[in-house]
């Protein structure tokens, strides 16, 4: 496929392989960002052939990840007490809950959906103007034109029965708070190329130049991984942090402007919490007033008690990059995808998932997989 | 979840009473229909990146070439290599 099978040539990886090996003279910590950069680092055994110098931390760019525990919590009470046709994406739906989890909810006879885009949810409700349909509308910059393209098409078609559930979390806010945390062990990042390709490339400056620290906009496949971490490496090695645009051909400086006019038309930014993590300001979207009747948090006015979190879980260590999945004592045991005690050991994102599931891949797991 | 394809768009057509402009991307043959709601500039033949339903952004066929040239733009390749082996669908570039 053009412009997708030609990134994944083993030759040319090697080349930047070894270019690489020829650049690193020193030990570095880079964070990929995005969960989709980490398990196409897991999964085509890239970490086991970089240079030992360079350690890959593996970021919180994992929305579902992230998606606050009551958030979920909300989805399955509206599933199983509103009687709503909830709509998810797939990734969404073996998440643990406090009590249960989406799927748990599903195979109690809850009306649970899973569906490749917003816009499908529309159509349902478009057909079924009897029910009311809530889409969980989880995700990061790249998602969010999509979702609120949702509200917008239920707006001009005059349904009443349509909403979102918005979890909605953005990146940049997130990359200050890990620099910013004293604990931080990232050298270099490489940033989520999508999202970049909708909020363009503007508000990364502020960051390389605040925290001194690197950062290449960077593609999801191999080679554009490796030539990502070579151009950190490259920055790191002669002392620079700029901003680099490995992704240029989806990513323009200015983003996707319609896009993000989508956005702001629907969602305003607003403080968030993290799961795992904690709240970061100015972190998130949340649904517009002048939109709030799609807005199933107000439309449902669901009122549920934050629950304690699973405190045997270390999923926000991962994503601060202090320690990796095969550092958790539950990793594999008692934590499995099938039985998940966070996240992340479900998540297609999930940095846990992605060491799980391609464990063969990874021959320095310190603690292997049973 | 945050999984965009390039696809090549195949046709393009009219929705809600020719507010929304849907194409029809193939993802290597796989066809799936997506908004181009968020690039009102795309055309049939153009490459979109394609998420959730939702055409993102058009690929720019130029800088999708620099990271086959990278390495040899560095001057750190050795001779015998050919770039152009990796270039993508070269014929494709030509006209
Ligand atoms: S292995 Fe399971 S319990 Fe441990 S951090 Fe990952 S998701 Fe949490």
């Amino acid at each position: 496929m053009k412009f997708l099978t030609e990134y994944r040539d083993p030759d040319l990886a090697q080349r930047y392989l070894n270019e690489i090996q020829k650049t690193v003279t020193r030990p570095w910590t880079i964070m990929e960002v995005c969960g989709g950069q980490t398990h196409s680092l897991v999964k085509n055994g890239i970490l086991n052939m970089l240079p030992k110098e360079i350690n890959m931390v593996h970021g919180p760019g994992c929305p579902v990840c992230v998606t606050p525990l009551n958030l979920i919590d909300k989805a399955v009470y509206l599933a199983e007490e509103k009687s709503v046709i909830l709509c998810s994406y797939g990734d969404m739906l073996r998440v643990p809950g406090s009590e249960k989890s989406l799927l748990e909810a599903k195979a109690n006879g809850a009306d649970i959906r899973i569906l490749y885009s917003p816009l499908e949810a529309v159509k349902i409700a478009e057909q079924q103007p009897d029910k009311q349909v809530v889409f969980f509308a989880v995700g990061f910059e790249t998602t969010a034109p999509a979702n609120a393209l949702s509200v917008v098409h239920a707006h001009r078609l005059g349904l009443d029965n349509y909403s979102i559930l918005a979890s909605h979390v953005l990146v940049p806010p997130a990359i200050e708070a890990l620099v910013s945390d004293e604990e931080c062990v990232v050298e270099g990042f490489l940033a989520a190329g999508h999202v970049c390709t909708i909020m363009g490339m503007k508000e990364y400056y502020p960051l390389v130049e605040n925290f001194k620290v690197p950062i290449v906009i960077t593609g999801f496949e191999p080679v554009d991984i490796l030539q990502g971490i070579l151009m950190t490496v490259q920055q790191l090695e002669r002392g620079e942090a700029k901003l680099e645009n490995q992704y240029a051909r989806m990513v323009r400086e200015n983003g996707n402007p319609k896009a993000m006019d989508t956005i702001y038309e629907v969602f305003e930014v607003t403080d968030r919490m993290w799961r795992g993590m904690d709240v970061i300001p100015q972190s998130g979207y949340q649904v517009k007033n002048e939109y709030k009747t799609f807005d199933a948090k107000k439309k449902f006015a669901v009122d549920i008690p934050e629950a304690p979190e699973n405190k045997e879980c270390i999923a926000g260590s991962i994503m601060k990059g202090l320690k990796k999945p095969y550092e958790c004592v539950h990793f594999g045991k008692k934590c499995k995808p099938e039985n998940p005690l966070g996240a992340p050991m479900v998540s297609s994102e999930g940095a846990c998932a992605a060491y799980y599931h391609f464990s063969d891949m990874l021959n320095n797991l310190e603690t292997p997989v049973v | 979840m945050c999984l965009a394809i390039p696809g090549k768009i195949k046709s393009i057509g009219l929705k809600f009473d020719g507010l929304v402009r849907m194409a029809k991307v193939s993802f290597g043959g796989i066809i799936k229909e997506a908004s181009l709601e968020m690039v009102p500039q795309a055309k049939v033949d153009d490459y979109v990146l394609v998420h959730v339903g939702v055409a993102i952004s058009i690929v720019d066929e130029e800088e999708a070439k620099k990271t086959f040239q990278y390495l040899e733009e560095m001057g750190e390749v050795e001779d015998e290599l050919n770039i152009s082996e990796f270039l993508p669908d070269k014929e494709e570039y030509k006209n």
